[in-house]
């Protein structure tokens, strides 16, 4: 193994704070839902919902950046694992939203009620 | 061509094996590209539950008012307190689980084994603590009924506060009782009158009641549910075809058939990495025990299993934001 093994332990604990303090206002905010921030929308969520994905994409980010220790690999290994998970995901939920979406439509304008 | 010429160190023998173009080892980088795989998988997973409930976007059920339950709290709705606990037991296993690695870097074959052993208790008490979230969430609270168009009806009083059944609902002489399999011969029972009450009995205690509303899932411009009015109630209450109480794959007393489906799917699938990754946890740590990587000069498998029990950690993160939070 070519990376030198110098000791984590000081930036662990960071991670684990800065970790701690995310879920915290993320629950925070789930309890209260302030009213400014669920009922006003940027491209069709609202924007208490930006805030939760931002913030798990941030927690997601520190996970396998830190604790998996993504940033001591060479960059080649970093982008065959992350670069097909994020381009695959974003086209898989792309097709699904917008097929989600389009069905509620047909739910809701037609008469079908089949619930299925 | 700077990528594919891959080392300064061995430029004759490209191809002569030996080179570690990546800068780790077989099992590290496949234990990488197995997590990609998985990653996906949950993805798809994910991406189905997002597509449902696009479907159902006026209908779905709020995630606060179905979960709700806290340890010694019996009575007291706390929305998001008990998943946010759990969410903390599983980050800090990680964090244990991260130690045990950096400690196994310095060779250090008893912190290693400490913090090993932490994380196996932290995994422990997570599948457990998910176990009780299911055991509630099967179980139900107040229990509604379904109509012939199936949509779900909840009882409510005048403000707004849900009603369980059985606080209202009249038991009728003439109801018959449910075959349970304890009186019949082999798997026989009787789903139709399986809850404790059947719906003429519903319908009559309604009727008895006129305090009580009746709220459908429609959800208002307030992000709420619907209540409707006493007319309404009793007109809807009226196409009434099952009682239902808790949840189980067929429908369940929270709203969507697919809400709870998604949620057994994916919280069992998560729950099953979570007590999968216990079990090679636990080996790994009776190696450590054994020293088998004292001897082998290197504690890698260590940081194998960690990669994967931080990736359970990272779906966690997830399943928690798009069933609890969204």
């Amino acid at each position: 193994m070519s990376h030198e093994h110098v000791s984590n332990t000081k930036r662990i604990w960071f991670v684990f704070a800065l970790l701690s303090a995310v879920t915290v206002v993320e629950v925070f905010l789930g309890i209260y839902k302030p009213e400014s921030l669920v009922f006003n929308h940027f491209v069709g969520l609202n924007l208490l919902n930006w805030i939760f994905y931002i913030l798990t994409i941030f927690k997601a980010y520190y996970i396998v950046w830190a604790f998996m220790h993504m940033e001591g690999e060479t960059s080649s290994l970093r982008w065959s694992v992350v670069s097909p998970v994020i381009f695959l995901v974003l086209y898989l939920l792309f097709i699904l939203l917008t097929e989600g979406h389009y069905i509620y439509g047909v739910f809701k304008d037609s008469t079908i009620k089949w619930n299925f | 061509m700077e990528a594919t010429v891959t080392t300064a160190n061995n430029e004759e023998k490209t191809w002569g094996g030996g080179n570690e173009p990546l800068r780790a080892s077989y099992g590290k980088m496949m234990m990488w590209f197995f997590i990609v795989s998985d990653a996906l998988t949950f993805s798809g997973f994910l991406a189905a539950y997002g597509f449902s409930r696009f479907k159902f976007i006026e209908t779905w059920p709020i995630a606060d008012e179905v979960f709700t339950h806290f340890p010694f709290m019996h009575g007291s709705p706390q929305p998001m307190l008990y998943v946010a606990l759990m969410t903390f037991i599983l980050i800090f296993s990680s964090v244990t689980m991260v130690l045990a690695v950096d400690a196994g870097h310095h060779m250090k074959k008893t912190k290693v084994a400490i913090y090993m052993f932490l994380t196996i208790i932290g995994g422990l008490i997570f599948v457990g603590s998910q176990a009780w979230e299911w055991k509630n969430f099967i179980k139900g609270e107040y229990g509604a009924v379904e109509t012939a168009g199936g949509s779900l009806l909840q009882f409510v009083d005048a403000s707004g506060n849900r009603v369980a059944i059985e606080k209202f609902a009249v038991k009728l002489p003439e109801q018959r009782e449910a075959l349970t399999r304890s009186h019949g011969t082999w798997f026989m029972e009787d789903a139709e009158t399986q809850p404790t009450y059947s719906v003429a009995e519903v319908q009559a205690g309604f009727k008895a009641h006129p305090e009580l509303l009746i709220r459908t899932e429609v959800l208002t411009a307030k992000k709420q549910k619907t209540i409707l009015n006493r007319a309404d109630s009793e007109a809807r209450l009226s196409q009434a075809k099952y009682v239902v109480e808790g949840a189980n794959l067929t429908r369940n007393e929270y709203g969507s058939k697919l809400f709870a489906d998604f949620f057994f799917f994916i919280t069992g699938f998560h729950g099953f990495h979570v007590f999968s990754g216990v079990i090679i946890n636990i080996i790994i740590f009776f190696n450590v025990l054994l020293g088998t990587y004292e001897k082998r000069k290197s504690y890698e498998m260590v940081e194998k299993v960690g990669l994967y029990w931080h990736f359970v950690d990272l779906v966690w993160v997830f399943v928690f934001t798009v069933f609890y939070l969204v």
